[in-house]
């Protein structure tokens, strides 16, 4: 399972990376996006993988009184991602209302607001 | 049993100008009078705030100095820590007084061309206050982006082709550089099992080969996104094209962000990697990285003729021989780069705003605001503003300049001098049995060429504008637009003539980042707030 999201991940990020370096604006936004996507899972994994464990603690999974934290999922990571998702979409979105902007000032999607001499 | 309230003012550099914006989003522009006056009054809050910071962290008042806020009540690795030392109350102080400077300024034109002027202020504001005040690397990250946002806003404010040019390449890398800071905060969180910056460094020492090699490369790759809004050279193109197309009273602002990343960078460095497991990782990176960007900066300098790009380069400058200095690695070299940081700031902000007033001799029908107007449509153009316009503007304006100069280039008597004079002592002066290395006599070479590079520049410059112009017209300006200018630079005056008290303070600061395992005890023995619960009680 390891490779699978490892592969993934690499996968989308080096998209991303190239299409963020590409001249067209809805190019970029793209790169931008797959690489959030990118991004956020890295994050999720970085609390190791597991199956089936839930990232709370229940009353029952108490061992006299203590958390048997073998039993759970790390919490944290799921925490980071949820913020970190929120943002990321935000400031995307911002991004796509200048995009929106720049090609209704300059008549152009080119990232430079000009065509590139051909 | 309840906090103390002076605890409480550790919260409020973030809190006041929350609420500020938040309520000026609620008033309409047609009110911008009112909307100036509470955002005037946030601003001063934060200023009278950050003095009383600055006081108590240099008095008794907190153990060492430093002033634990634990949001929420949860103890320390657990919850999210705010943290006040003399550090941090200068940079507070520092960005309170660079926007009450910029805010004045913006009050007659610059804040009238477009909307929201105001909350993004306040916000931007948020962000950086926040940034210098936590302790916690996730949260570092959410005022990163509350303060990216707020400028992302603030750049495009007054709406032109070149202003959303440069706002959207700058956007883009903003939020590149936003996400390899997530990486990095994954990547330290899989190695050591926690982003509390002061239970990171506790923590360094037990980490085993594997996670050390993790935790480094996690700290690499957060330390780009530092040094991308620090302008490193290669990751700090950005710059002077955003620099040079944002309305002044913005790249004003901006020039303290830029010193946000050298601010983290000087914190987290010198807590991880200052002695331990690692210690010196990265130090030689930083001063290479320094050193590079020090010399496009002067090569930039020399070569631009605008003048917004001379003031970017400048602040290029700055930012590279801070980053040099901390890479440098010796401990007695910290105190008198926050002298430089903060007088070379104060004067790149100044001739930021300064270059605009300037720009009136060229244009007198202040094309700058055709300019702005060309795209927005904005309903009731700013009237020619009402306001008491100062009489020898040009005498000012000359001399405003001088003083900006003299403080970029280095040259005596303003701060900018004594900052270089304490380098190259402290440069010289090893400590004993240190031999002077080649690497040195480089930074002294690079330090003193940028300085020499920062005098033709501006000289040309001045005598292009003031002496060989042909037919000089007096342009007309506010008292508002010239007092903020007048008080960055009777503030680096001030730092001169204060040099030895403020001298003392920052090595105070200096020293104390220093002492990380001081600073990590502190931390983690916060105590929580008992609370009474009702049936406890006897």
């Amino acid at each position: 399972m390891e490779a699978v999201i490892a592969i993934s991940i690499g996968v989308l990020f080096g998209s991303g990376v190239w299409l963020v370096l590409r001249p067209r604006t809805f190019q970029v936004i793209t790169g931008l996006l797959l690489i959030s996507y990118a991004v956020n899972l890295f994050i999720f994994i970085m609390g190791r993988l597991w199956l089936d464990r839930p990232p709370l603690t229940l009353e029952d999974g108490l061992v006299d009184g203590l958390v048997d934290a073998g039993l759970y999922a790390d919490p944290l990571p799921q925490a980071l991602v949820l913020t970190a998702i929120v943002i990321g979409f935000a400031t995307t979105a911002l991004y796509l209302v200048v995009m929106i902007g720049s090609r209704g000032l300059t008549g152009t999607d080119h990232v430079d607001g000009k065509e590139s001499s051909k | 049993m309840s906090l103390p309230w002076m605890q409480h003012l550790i919260l409020a550099p973030v809190l006041l100008p929350l609420l500020c914006g938040a309520l000026l989003v609620l008033i309409s522009e047609r009110h911008h009078e009112r909307k100036f006056l509470i955002d005037l009054v946030g601003v001063l809050g934060l200023l009278v705030v950050s003095l009383v910071l600055v006081h108590l962290s240099d008095s008794e008042h907190w153990p060492g100095g430093v002033g634990v806020y634990l949001a929420a009540n949860w103890a320390a690795p657990f919850g999210i820590v705010l943290l006040v030392d003399r550090l941090t109350a200068v940079m507070l102080l520092l960005s309170s007084g660079l926007a009450l400077a910029s805010l004045v300024f913006a009050m007659t034109r610059w804040s009238r061309i477009g909307v929201h002027f105001h909350s993004l202020f306040q916000f931007l504001l948020m962000g950086i206050n926040g940034a210098f005040l936590t302790n916690d690397l996730f949260n570092l990250f959410v005022f990163f982006e509350v303060m990216l946002a707020a400028s992302y806003g603030l750049v495009l404010h007054g709406y032109n082709s070149m202003r959303i040019r440069a706002g959207m390449q700058y956007i883009v890398i903003n939020l590149v550089a936003s996400f390899f800071f997530l990486i990095g905060v994954a990547l330290i969180y899989a190695a050591a099992g926690t982003l509390n910056m002061a239970d990171l460094a506790g923590r360094v020492s037990g980490l085993d080969a594997d996670e050390l090699v993790l935790l480094k490369l996690g700290m690499t790759v957060l330390a780009l996104a530092f040094l991308t809004k620090s302008a490193m050279w290669p990751l700090g193109f950005w710059l002077p094209t955003t620099y040079a197309a944002a309305s002044p009273p913005v790249a004003a602002m901006m020039v303290l962000m830029t010193k946000i990343g050298v601010y983290v960078v000087l914190r987290l460095w010198l807590l991880v990697f200052s002695d331990g497991a690692a210690a010196g990782f990265g130090f030689d990176a930083l001063l290479w990285g320094g050193l590079a960007t020090l010399a496009f900066g002067t090569i930039g300098l020399l070569a631009s003729q605008d003048s917004g790009r001379m003031a970017g380069y400048a602040a290029v400058i700055s930012s590279g021989t801070l980053l040099a200095v901390v890479g440098y690695g010796q401990p007695s070299l910290i105190g008198v780069a926050l002298f430089y940081l903060i007088g070379s700031t104060l004067a790149v902000a100044a001739f930021l705003l300064l270059i605009e007033l300037i720009e009136r001799i060229r244009t007198p029908s202040a094309a700058m605001l055709a300019l702005t107007m060309e795209a927005f449509a904005v309903e009731d153009a700013p009237d020619e503003p009402v306001g008491v316009a100062i009489p020898g503007a040009l005498a000012f304006l000359g001399l405003a300049f001088a003083g900006c100069a003299l403080v970029i280039t280095g040259l005596p008597p303003l701060s900018g001098f004594i900052a270089k004079f304490g380098l190259f002592h402290a440069l010289l002066n090893p400590g004993p049995g240190e031999a002077l290395g080649r690497i040195t006599w480089v930074l002294l070479t690079l330090v003193v060429l940028s300085g020499l590079a920062g005098i033709i520049s501006l000289m040309r410059f001045g005598v292009r504008t003031f002496w060989a112009a042909k037919d000089v017209t007096p342009p007309r300006l506010q008292l508002t637009e010239v007092a903020p200018i007048s008080l960055l630079l009777l503030l680096c005056v001030l730092l001169t003539v204060q040099a030895g008290p403020a001298m003392d303070y920052l090595e105070r600061s200096a020293e104390a980042l220093h002492r990380s395992e001081a600073y990590v005890e502190r931390v983690l023995s916060e105590p929580v707030v008992s609370r009474i619960i009702e049936g406890d009680r006897p």
